[in-house]
């Protein structure tokens, strides 16, 4: 599985180290074409850290990224920019221009990148801020509206494109459950019509299985367990079905372990003992 | 972006006037006790074109314009807008610094010359008003005081003052690390570095345009 001509994503032997700590430590996997793949896992597990290689905008410890076949852990940013042309990325905040109107965030890629006339634009935007729900709210500007909503206008920039792939770093976080089915139920219409590949990190359970055709679980630096999602909920893996079922109790460790504990205690001095003393000190 | 130029221009008027209005006092009451009122006209022209125009022109657009564009392209990178622009394929440097940059290359020196003429415009109001110049007499003496190259090297430090400024400035914002923390931090550093390079470069240009020869 691993050499295949239908991959859009290959990702081989992704190792990413922050100082010693590895976050990414051996990360192998393919995507591709018309699949949704769902990356879960807990907080802080390094999620966005390996999406953010996925797009390139971080450059592995060592490892290989391929999109659409070509290498882009090596690319120089003019080329790089070739290919972002070809993916949308949905970032978690949305990552609207906060001085332009929402028309204008939508409008941006293709102003930039198409020979469009602006009346033709116009329709694009409207047909994209329709399908995410937003019709009539493109003169807002992004500190008028709530976060959902950013989101949603961070998804309608992602896809002004028409991209082949579309990124998404948890699409449906703060969102309603209706505007959740809306997004999800968009996200099939895309893969299934379009044939458009996703890759969506994704806290969410349910939004997570109604989606995916294939799903990752990450966990201690590397993949805990991956498959269609039917392998995922019948896995014997008790940390996934800890996950899956958001249980509390379980053999996902809720703290730091006792030996990155020490690393940060290292890093920093024990700041609240500072704190009460300089505090002591004032108040006598 | 022009707007950065425009909406300086009643703070820069006002600051012109009144250097040129101090100057002119400062002047008179030297030049008096020498009996050489006449040459009032021409300190206040070469000190406002040669030092005062470009460099107190510059610390106004420091204080507005490099806080204010190392504050937005700083809270820019911290909101991950920069990295959605650079995942858009759209080259931040190209979309955010070069409209920033020319705006200011354009502006600095326009605000510069017209901050110079309100600054004659101060020192003729003493001259008329407080002493006895009539207003041909001030202009005529002003424009023989002054040869071209007096504009123009002020004009030459306006340009390389906007260069440094807007460089500091932008370098300071899209390097921003660690939240509204880092922002407050790059804006404050950016003025510092700002005014203190251009203060700097003021002397050597100063030393290389009317010392050296």
């Amino acid at each position: 599985m691993n050499t295949n001509d239908d991959a859009i994503i290959q990702v081989e032997h992704l190792v990413r180290k922050f100082g010693d700590r590895s976050v990414l430590d051996d990360i192998s996997f393919n995507v591709h074409r018309g699949d949704t793949l769902v990356i879960m896992g807990g907080s802080g597990c390094g999620k966005s850290t390996l999406l953010r290689h996925m797009i390139g905008s971080m450059k592995p410890t060592s490892g290989v990224v391929k999109l659409f076949g070509e290498e882009i852990t090596n690319m120089k940013e003019r080329e790089l920019e070739r290919v972002r042309l070809r993916f949308g990325m949905l970032f978690q905040s949305g990552a609207l221009l906060a001085s332009q109107t929402v028309g204008e965030n939508v409008a941006l890629p293709l102003l930039q990148h198409t020979e469009k006339s602006i009346d033709e634009i116009e329709e694009i935007v409207k047909e994209k801020l329709q399908m995410v729900g937003l019709t009539g709210f493109e003169d807002l500007r992004p500190d008028e509206i709530s976060g959902g909503m950013k989101k949603r206008v961070g998804l309608a920039r992602a896809l002004a494109l028409d991209p082949e792939l579309l990124f998404s770093d948890e699409p449906t976080s703060g969102l309603d459950p209706i505007m959740t089915a809306v997004v999800d139920e968009l996200t099939l219409k895309l893969t299934h019509g379009t044939h458009m590949t996703a890759v969506v990190v994704s806290h969410d359970m349910t939004s997570a299985f109604r989606i995916a055709t294939r799903m990752i679980m990450l966990g201690h630096g590397g993949i805990v367990a991956q498959g269609t999602p039917d392998e995922i909920r019948n896995s014997p893996n008790p940390e996934v079905q800890q996950f899956i079922h958001g249980e509390a109790d379980g053999p996902i460790p809720l703290n730091l372990s006792q030996e990155e504990h020490e690393d940060h205690q290292h890093v920093k001095p024990r700041p609240f003992v500072a704190a009460r003393d300089r505090f002591h000190r004032k108040t006598g | 972006m022009v707007a950065i130029g425009v909406r300086a221009t009643p703070m820069v008027a006002l600051t012109a006037f009144s250097v040129g209005v101090t100057l002119a006092m400062q002047a008179a009451h030297s030049l008096q006790s020498l009996g050489a009122e006449m040459y009032i006209p021409d300190l206040v022209m070469l000190t406002l074109l040669r030092e005062m125009g470009p460099v107190l022109i510059a610390v106004i657009v420091i204080g507005r314009s490099c806080s204010a564009v190392a504050a937005e392209l700083g809270t820019m990178k911290v909101s991950e807008e920069i990295e959605a622009l650079e995942v858009m394929a759209i080259n931040p440097v190209q979309y955010l610094v070069v409209p920033r940059f020319l705006a200011m290359m354009v502006m600095l020196p326009a605000l510069t010359i017209f901050g110079n003429y309100i600054g004659i415009l101060g020192g003729w109001a003493v001259c008329t008003f407080a002493l006895d110049f009539n207003t041909a007499g001030y202009v005529m003496e002003a424009l023989q005081s002054a040869e071209a190259w007096d504009l123009y090297s002020g004009m030459i430090k306006s340009v390389v003052f906007a260069w440094i400024v807007i460089t500091i400035a932008c370098n300071a914002g899209l390097n921003v690390e660690g939240g509204a923390e880092g922002v407050g931090q790059a804006t404050t550093s950016s003025v510092v570095q700002a005014l203190l390079a251009m203060l700097v470069m003021n002397a050597v240009l100063t030393g290389v345009f009317f010392f050296s020869a």
